[in-house]
């Protein structure tokens, strides 16, 4: 199929010498290098590019720019390259380009949902996602699927992005925002203050409205004046120019994030290049030059494709040679879109007529176009457009904007195109991004920024400034403004501006809804916001059911809730939503646009914090000797920690019941490397001790360890661990492998911010030492065999540290036990870790030593009753309830923190939740943990719940399974009977004990 | 995404480089023991939430790791002043005539 639609032209924005092939919907057409999509799919006669989301109406392209509701496209040929949602308007063509409709499954031109479910129109009225999706939620849950297959917004991508994505931070004095008219004046004389400019433009190329204007400069055609500028702008060592980079977001302390798309245009998957790149831009001085998006005017059948914006016209005209029809009928309220109609009469096509709904204008455009014989209708509006997958007339009315009434019959018109413009929206998006409130002007109809605590400037079109003349000396003038207010320069523009001659013209009309002959309600349809389907009837409804703020009309009708969000429609909508409850724009308020400006994919935003680079993992220095011996990983924190150390053949419980056997019958080895490490030095160190911990400090002697408790201010057990006292001012703290970092940051919160004037000293050393603990009868054997300082008993005692030489590695040694055995924890520096672990296997070689992981460490402690803060405890239990009063200082002098809470009313209560074990009666039976548990089997639901499981497990050592619990009153319960309802339905029984099953009187680890 | 300035480091750094510590000058009660459970209560979970001017604690945490004080206003996220722990606020709400 040729492209019926292309004219001789004399574009250069487009490039006739390398035509490229690409394919829609499955059909293969043709443009060139330059076009869009979008451009080119109009070039080639395609009118039906979608199907629309509620009533499957058929739909075409409305616009050229981000404002695109219609042809929002999933392109892409593969599950690893395809993007869902981009707009055709705003994609490159490239050769090979696969694009599909993301509406209308099947397919556009057979509407299976309009045939067969009829799932929209009556079906779906105003007010539907309220009434139904909200709830019942299993009405949402049958509805969805149906809608999203037949009427969904693209589909994700099934397989990884092959692609790369990076980030760059910049600062600059001026960061300019849009690179038409008043962005480039604005950064020409910010620029040569000599100040830091940085200018995105979202397009291919710089000029925004000058690429498709006729307007000349200086003599010249626009363009010219634009590649002049760019190429001054390029020769500058001080500025930076961004095309293809769409500012999607204006955050807080003026910083700009930026998404640059770098090959996009070249194709999919470029392999030698980065794809897309934020750009995250902190500017002194911030000007928004983002101009102005046309506003189409709301009319009856306003969505048969063929009807656009006028502006967009004359845009594929001017830039794309590309005429989108035959014959034209042009609605406007203002003389600006007269343009169009000049811009298609002189390609030789038929200008039917222009329908003015003013009652006069005698403007120089107005003039111009009555001199080419082209008829006007004034005081007119199109009430309603004839056609269905293409525009084949108008009925054209007398309308009286005032009373919203069609006041004489209407003519029929043939033509297969309706250009309509409403005046024009400045685009506030950005300006709203940081919370400034836009304000209405009523000069041009439309919202421009408000106030704001940015360093933030506006220009141009955005400020509600149209006239070429007027957006270049305004560009120039607040890009020497903004400069000046970053420090450079003296705040006025030395260059000369250009010479332009504005057409004079008359004063416009504020009218967004067109009157019908029949009242809007019954009306043909007059769409508000094609991505939801809103209808101005759905807005009055809406009004009528009593939504008055329009952010409540947004959420009952879905207006602007498409993923253009509501570039198009949000005006019209807030107008007609004035209109019917008598107010005006600004009384009715506004809505807040918020980021993204148009959608970015995940990947540019990650960028390549992916994977490692996004969430480290940190290993011991043994990590490579674990991967040697097959063990299964666990992870902690970041840590990656062996979880258990699999033999061939072997299940992990098989594993898990040999590895705590060797360990209580002879020697097991665990990698203990993760656990917090804090240096704590200063004179104050053990007053300072005395107050974090809930036990004393004040007696412990050099050369010993102490178990503590930490607890938060509320009295909650928050993190535990053995500290040493390794010289008189000076402690080594143990802390939970997960808590390492909070635990710091707490114990510098209170030194910093209560106690100052103590002198403490706290590093972290957690990465400076390998730790490995051996334990079990013949652990005492394996390190004398390597250790130059005798072990036994008599010598180096429970709860005693001792600096030795294990295996030639300068030592500290720790007599402390997590499992109840005879336990020894070796310390030796990072990297002698290995070799110091190799030869303590080396050692334990002829007692069997057994490496274990996490999973038997928890089992061991388990059976010892000792907890795992954070695993038996969850912010909400006090020392108390764990029975651990024993580790609460009762004589210490200072209010340690958390002692004062213990004795708040709710901390006395007699049913807390208390930590205690628990035996199932069937001991071949382990609670699930997290399991409920209740006082009484037979209760009617919902029961009462009296408590949870915390950690279970089976017993090798015991012969049984059982749990840590917590349970309301529990310690006082201990030989009664609890329930645990599971989720299968069954109920298990278990008996309340004590914690401590295995050698409670802890004659092991004392040997 | 905030410009802080660490009044320790005497620098702006990127928001990412801080962690908020909640509201600022709480002091702990010097006899806790000496208090009643009402006001004990005020000490441990009653915190401020104004519209406007709040005095709050930030950590420099990938930086000097040290603790200070903002005064930023949490309907405009201006921050106006940052100042060490110990000092006293230059801007407070009563000066800028908000409650
Ligand atoms: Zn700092």
């Amino acid at each position: 199929m040729s492209q019926v639609n292309r004219i001789a032209g004399s574009s250069k924005r487009i490039n006739r010498n390398r035509t490229l092939t690409f394919s829609f919907n499955g059909k293969e057409y043709q443009g060139f290098e330059g076009d869009t999509v979008a451009s080119a799919l109009l070039a080639n006669g395609v009118d039906v590019v979608g199907r629309s989301f509620k009533y499957s109406r058929p739909r075409g392209i409305i616009t050229s720019d981000s404002q695109e509701p219609n042809a929002i496209f999933q392109v892409g040929s593969t599950q690893a390259t395809t993007i869902p949602n981009p707009r055709a308007t705003q994609t490159d063509l490239y050769q090979g380009l696969t694009a599909s409709s993301t509406n209308g499954w099947p397919n556009v031109d057979f509407d299976l949902m309009g045939t067969v479910g009829k799932l929209g129109g009556s079906m779906m009225p105003p007010g539907f996602y309220y009434k139904t999706f909200m709830f019942p939620q299993s009405l949402w849950m049958s509805y969805e699927h149906l809608i999203r297959k037949g009427a969904g917004l693209g589909a994700s991508p099934q397989q990884n992005d092959p692609d790369s994505y990076d980030k760059m931070h910049h600062h600059c004095d001026v960061m300019i925002v849009g690179g038409g008219p008043a962005g480039l004046a604005a950064a020409l004389s910010a620029a040569q203050t000599g100040a830091r400019v940085i200018i995105s433009d979202e397009q291919n190329e710089f000029g925004g409205s000058l690429l498709c204007s006729t307007q000349s400069i200086d003599g010249q055609l626009p363009s010219q004046w634009v590649e002049k500028t760019v190429a001054q702008l390029s020769d500058m060592d001080n500025v930076m120019l961004l095309p293809r980079s769409t500012v999607f977001g204006y955050y807080d302390h003026n910083l700009v994030g930026i998404n640059e798309r770098r090959t996009d245009h070249l194709g999919e998957h470029q392999l030698q290049s980065t794809r897309q790149r934020v750009h995250k831009v902190r500017a002194k001085q911030v000007i928004l030059a983002t101009g102005a998006h046309e506003r189409p005017l709301v009319y009856g059948n306003n969505d048969v494709p063929g009807c656009m914006l006028a502006n967009a016209v004359s845009t594929y005209i001017n830039r794309y040679d590309v005429v989108p029809g035959k014959q034209l009928v042009l609605m406007t309220t203002n003389d600006n879109a007269y343009k169009t109609a000049i811009d298609w009469h002189q390609t030789g096509r038929k200008v039917v007529a222009i329908v003015d709904t003013r009652a006069a204008s005698n403007g120089d455009l107005v003039n111009k176009v009555k001199k080419l014989g082209i008829d006007i209708f004034f005081g007119h509006g199109v009430i309603e457009v004839k056609g269905s997958k293409r525009v084949k007339g108008v009925d054209v009315a007398p309308i009286n904007a005032t009373n919203h009434s069609v006041t004489g019959p209407a003519k029929h018109l043939a033509c297969d195109t309706v250009a309509s413009s409403g005046g024009w929206s400045p685009v506030i998006h950005l300006s709203s991004h940081t919370g400034s409130r836009p304000v209405w002007n009523e000069e041009i109809a439309g919202f421009v920024p408000g106030a704001t605590v940015q360093q933030q400037h506006s220009c141009g079109g955005l400020e509600g400034i149209y006239a070429l003349s007027n957006v270049l000396s305004n560009g120039f003038a607040t890009g020497a403004i903004a400069a000046q207010a970053a420090g450079k320069g003296d705040g006025s523009y030395v260059g000369k501006a250009p010479k332009t001659s504005d057409p004079q013209e008359d004063a416009s009309m504020a009218l967004f809804h067109i009157p019908h002959s029949k009242k809007t309600s019954r009306a043909p349809k007059q769409f508000v916001d094609y991505q939801n389907d809103v209808t101005a009837a759905g807005i009055e409804l809406a009004n009528r059911e009593g939504f008055e703020s329009i952010e409540h009309v947004k959420r009952y009708t879905a207006l602007g809730f498409g993923t253009d969000q509501g570039k198009l429609g949000n005006i019209n909508g807030m107008a007609i939503t004035a209109k019917s409850l008598g107010k005006t724009i600004p009384e009715t308020g506004t809505t807040i646009f918020r980021p993204m400006y148009t959608p970015t994919t995940f990947g540019a935003l990650a960028g390549a914090d992916v994977k490692h680079l996004f969430d480290p993992a940190r290993f011991s220095a043994m990590h490579k000797w674990h991967l040697e011996h097959g063990a299964e990983f666990e992870d902690v924190g970041q840590w990656k920690r062996p979880w258990y150390f699999p033999q061939p053949g072997e299940t992990m419980q098989q594993s898990l019941e040999r590895e705590c056997l060797a360990t209580r019958n002879s020697v097991g080895i665990l990698d203990a490397s993760t656990l917090g490490k804090i240096d704590i030095q200063g004179k104050d160190a053990r007053e300072f001790l005395n107050r974090v911990y809930t036990n004393p400090w004040s007696k412990l002697g050099v050369g010993k360890c102490r178990y503590g408790v930490m607890c938060k201010e509320d009295g909650m057990v928050f993190d535990d661990g053995v500290t040493a006292c390794l010289d008189e001012n000076r402690f080594i703290m143990t802390t939970t492998t997960g808590g390492a970092a909070g635990v710091l940051q707490w114990l510098e919160l209170w030194h910093q911010t209560e106690w100052p004037e103590l002198e403490v000293y706290f590093s972290t050393v957690t990465d400076h030492w390998s730790t490995m603990t051996i334990s079990g009868p013949n652990s005492r054997k394996v390190l004398e065999k390597i250790c130059d300082v005798d072990v036994s008993s008599d010598n180096f005692k429970y709860m005693d540290w001792i600096e030795a030489t294990v295996a030639g590695v300068k030592a500290r040694v720790f007599r402390i036990s997590f499992t109840g055995e005879l336990s020894f924890e070796i310390n030796v520096q990072a990297n002698y870790g290995m070799q110091t672990w190799k030869a303590v296997m080396a050692a334990g070689e002829e007692f069997n030593i057994t490496p274990y992981g996490t999973e038997t460490m928890h089992i061991l402690r388990a059976e010892k009753g000792f907890i795992i803060v954070g695993q038996d405890t969850d912010g909400s239990v006090t020392p108390q309830d764990l029975d651990m009063d024993w580790v609460v200082g009762k004589k210490k002098e200072f209010s340690f923190i958390g002692k004062r809470s213990w004795t708040r009313f709710d901390n006395k209560r007699d049913d807390r939740k208390q930590m205690v074990g628990l035996k199932p009666k069937d001991p071949t039976f382990v609670l699930p943990e997290g399991a409920q548990i209740v006082f009484e089997k037979n209760q009617s639901i919902p029961m009462k719940m009296v408590g949870h499981v915390t950690s279970s497990y089976y017993s090798a050592c015991m012969g049984y399974s059982f749990a840590l619990a917590v349970v309301k009153g529990g310690i006082s319960r201990k030989g009664e009977s609890v329930f645990l309802p599971l989720s299968d339905g069954t109920t298990v029984e278990a008996e309340i004990c004590s914690p401590v099953f295995y050698d409670p009187k802890g004659d092991r680890q004392h040997v | 995404m905030l410009l802080i300035h660490c009044p320790y480091c005497e620098e702006m750094r990127e928001e990412e480089e801080f962690s908020p510590a909640g509201q600022a000058h709480i002091e702990r009660p010097l006899q806790p023991e000496d208090i009643s459970d009402e006001q004990w209560a005020h000490y441990l979970f009653f915190r401020k939430n104004p519209r406007g001017l709040h005095h709050e604690m930030w950590l420099h945490a990938a930086g000097c790791r040290k603790y200070f004080n903002a005064t930023r206003n949490t309907a405009t996220y201006e921050i106006m002043e940052t100042y060490k722990m110990g000092q006293a606020p230059r801007v407070t709400a009563n000066e800028e005539g908000q409650s």
